[in-house]
């Protein structure tokens, strides 16, 4: 009986960890779909490759040897070797879930980190360059900074961030900011788009295409990030995990909605108008602010985070403009900044996992490894193959320049 | 033969087909297009940043008509056209030199 009981637990746990997977999968859509529609039309088509491509490599990376770096406990192995069907070989414990089920649901997160890159850099980023720094960031930079906190592992053999009081549920910092980090790195050393900043100051706008296709990928998003934050409670086999999975659904929907609100308010009241743009960040920034600890806060506590995330990320994106720093789609705000914040939140719910010391000693740890590691991938890449392209094909569009395709052709005919 | 080209204020068009329909014309090629004249643009706001939107969308019609039917042609568009507020458009009136169907190879006031 007892040993049907386990069973059966492990077959949910496996279940539940699958599902939870690829609801964070279909993140990928949504972040290709708020991206294709915050972008210019004929730019459309590279951002779409990019986000299909970069998910694609995050997974065989961290297959050949992500996995490994973050997990493997110091033993480098690679192609998941040794990762066996019924377990990681010579591990003390029994699993209780499926070993490659962890794996799935690992490897969706690396695509997410990855993907707010490409928002950062479009309309002016060269995909081939792109996509070798992803083959870096997926391969190295993120299963690194993965290893010093869910993986357990000292950072460079010197501190222990569990030890330090730092926690991060689902994500905030591990996987938002970090991507953040990168992509800031990557928009510092391309350079704004040409047109977006004038002289004496001036901003200009440049709009997206489709906002009917950026709304549908924040719902998208808003619901992949059940699995996002529900999976990261890790089981659902028993009354413990099962509530708390229950509430951590509850709170990171109820997050997403004081987000959302939150920034269409700000917008309103700084802008005059209800900006759209703005409304749908909100909601995504409201997501990570709950993401580093949504089962600890009240059901009141989670929309009031969120709303601190909407708040902020709108002062955010205007400033990062202010200061002439070019991001098409706010990833920068809502991801960085706003992943920060999320970090900063969880000592106020949840005191014994986590001291802000703590947070702070971890949130720097990881920014500056990213920051620094992928400055130095985007520099080399920019002095050995560029990875900007020319000034005649940012004119032009590059979707003509890099993929030979239009995204909406209209006037097209074809050669017999 | 008249080519009569109007712009005209998106929102009028069905009215001003159907009043050239009452008085007999049937035909007419229809396009989006965006100008201004007099009337002002708008500013906008993206994401805190200002633009100014000076190209207003508006229809282009065009309608080959006889040479008889030219003035009465001018005022259904005219009067179904117009809103009385700026931005109601214009009218420009070509010489036409030939017209051909293309299916039956009529050609002239036979093919209009």
């Amino acid at each position: 009986m007892e040993d049907s009981i386990f069973q059966l637990s492990y077959a949910l746990d496996t279940f539940y960890f699958l599902i939870c997977g690829a609801l964070v999968m279909w993140m990928a859509a949504g972040f290709a779909m708020l991206e294709a529609g915050l972008v210019r039309s004929k730019n459309t088509v590279a951002i779409l490759t990019k986000n299909v491509a970069l998910y694609s490599i995050a997974c065989i990376m961290y297959l050949i040897c992500g996995y490994s770096i973050m997990y493997g406990g110091g033993d480098f192995i690679m192609f998941l070797d040794g990762i066996t069907a019924d377990g990681v070989s010579g591990s003390e414990e029994p699993a209780t879930y499926a070993p490659s089920s962890d794996f799935f649901f690992q490897v969706v997160f690396v695509a997410t980190a990855m993907s707010i890159v490409s928002g950062a850099v479009a309309e002016r980023i060269k995909i081939w360059a792109f996509l070798i720094f992803a083959v870096f960031m997926t391969g190295f930079i993120y299963p690194m900074e993965g290893a010093w906190t869910w993986g357990g592992e000292a950072v460079l053999g010197l501190y222990t961030l569990g030890d330090l009081g730092f926690s991060d549920f689902a994500g905030s910092g591990i996987v938002h900011m970090a991507g953040a980090a990168a992509a800031l790195a990557g928009a510092l050393i391309l350079g704004a788009r040409k047109g977006k900043y004038g002289p004496d100051g001036k901003i200009n706008a440049l709009p997206g295409a489709n906002l009917p296709l950026a709304t549908l990928g924040t719902f998208i998003l808003w619901l992949g990030w059940f699995g996002f934050n529900g999976g990261s409670v890790l089981a659902t086999a028993s009354v413990e995990s099962a509530n708390a999975v229950a509430v951590v659904f509850m709170n990171t929907n109820s997050a997403a909605a004081g987000g959302l609100i939150a920034a269409l308010i700000t917008a309103r009241l700084i802008f005059g108008k209800a900006d759209l743009s703005m409304a749908l960040n909100g909601a995504l920034a409201g997501l990570v602010a709950i993401t580093a600890e949504p089962s600890t806060p009240s059901a009141l506590q989670a929309p009031i985070f969120g709303a601190l995330g909407g708040v902020l990320v709108v002062f955010s994106i205007v400033l990062l403009d202010k200061a002439r720093i070019d991001d098409p789609v706010g990833a920068i705000s809502v991801h960085g900044t706003v992943g920060l914040l999320g970090l900063l939140l969880v000592p106020i719910t949840n005191g014994e996992s986590a001291s802000f010391s703590g947070q702070i000693i971890g949130a720097l740890t990881i920014f500056f490894w990213v920051f620094i590691t992928s400055g130095i991938v985007w520099y080399a890449l920019k002095v050995l193959i560029g990875i900007r392209v020319t000034e005649e094909d940012e004119y032009r569009g590059i979707d003509v320049a890099e993929c030979g395709l239009e995204a909406y052709p209209e006037f097209t005919s074809g050669t017999k | 033969m008249r080519l009569v080209t109007a712009i005209i204020k998106p929102f009028r068009l069905d009215d001003v087909r159907d009043a050239l329909a009452r008085i007999g014309i049937q035909g007419m090629t229809v396009t989006e297009v965006k100008g201004f004249g007099r009337q002002k643009g708008h500013t906008e706001l993206y994401r805190g940043a200002e633009y100014v939107v000076d190209f207003l969308p508006k229809v282009k019609l065009e309608v080959a008509i006889s040479a008889e039917l030219v003035d009465q042609a001018l005022e259904a568009i005219s009067d179904a056209a117009k809103t009385g507020k700026i931005g109601d458009g214009k009218i420009f009136v070509y010489n036409l030199e030939q017209v051909i169907r293309i299916r039956t190879g009529e050609t002239g006031e036979d093919a209009i």
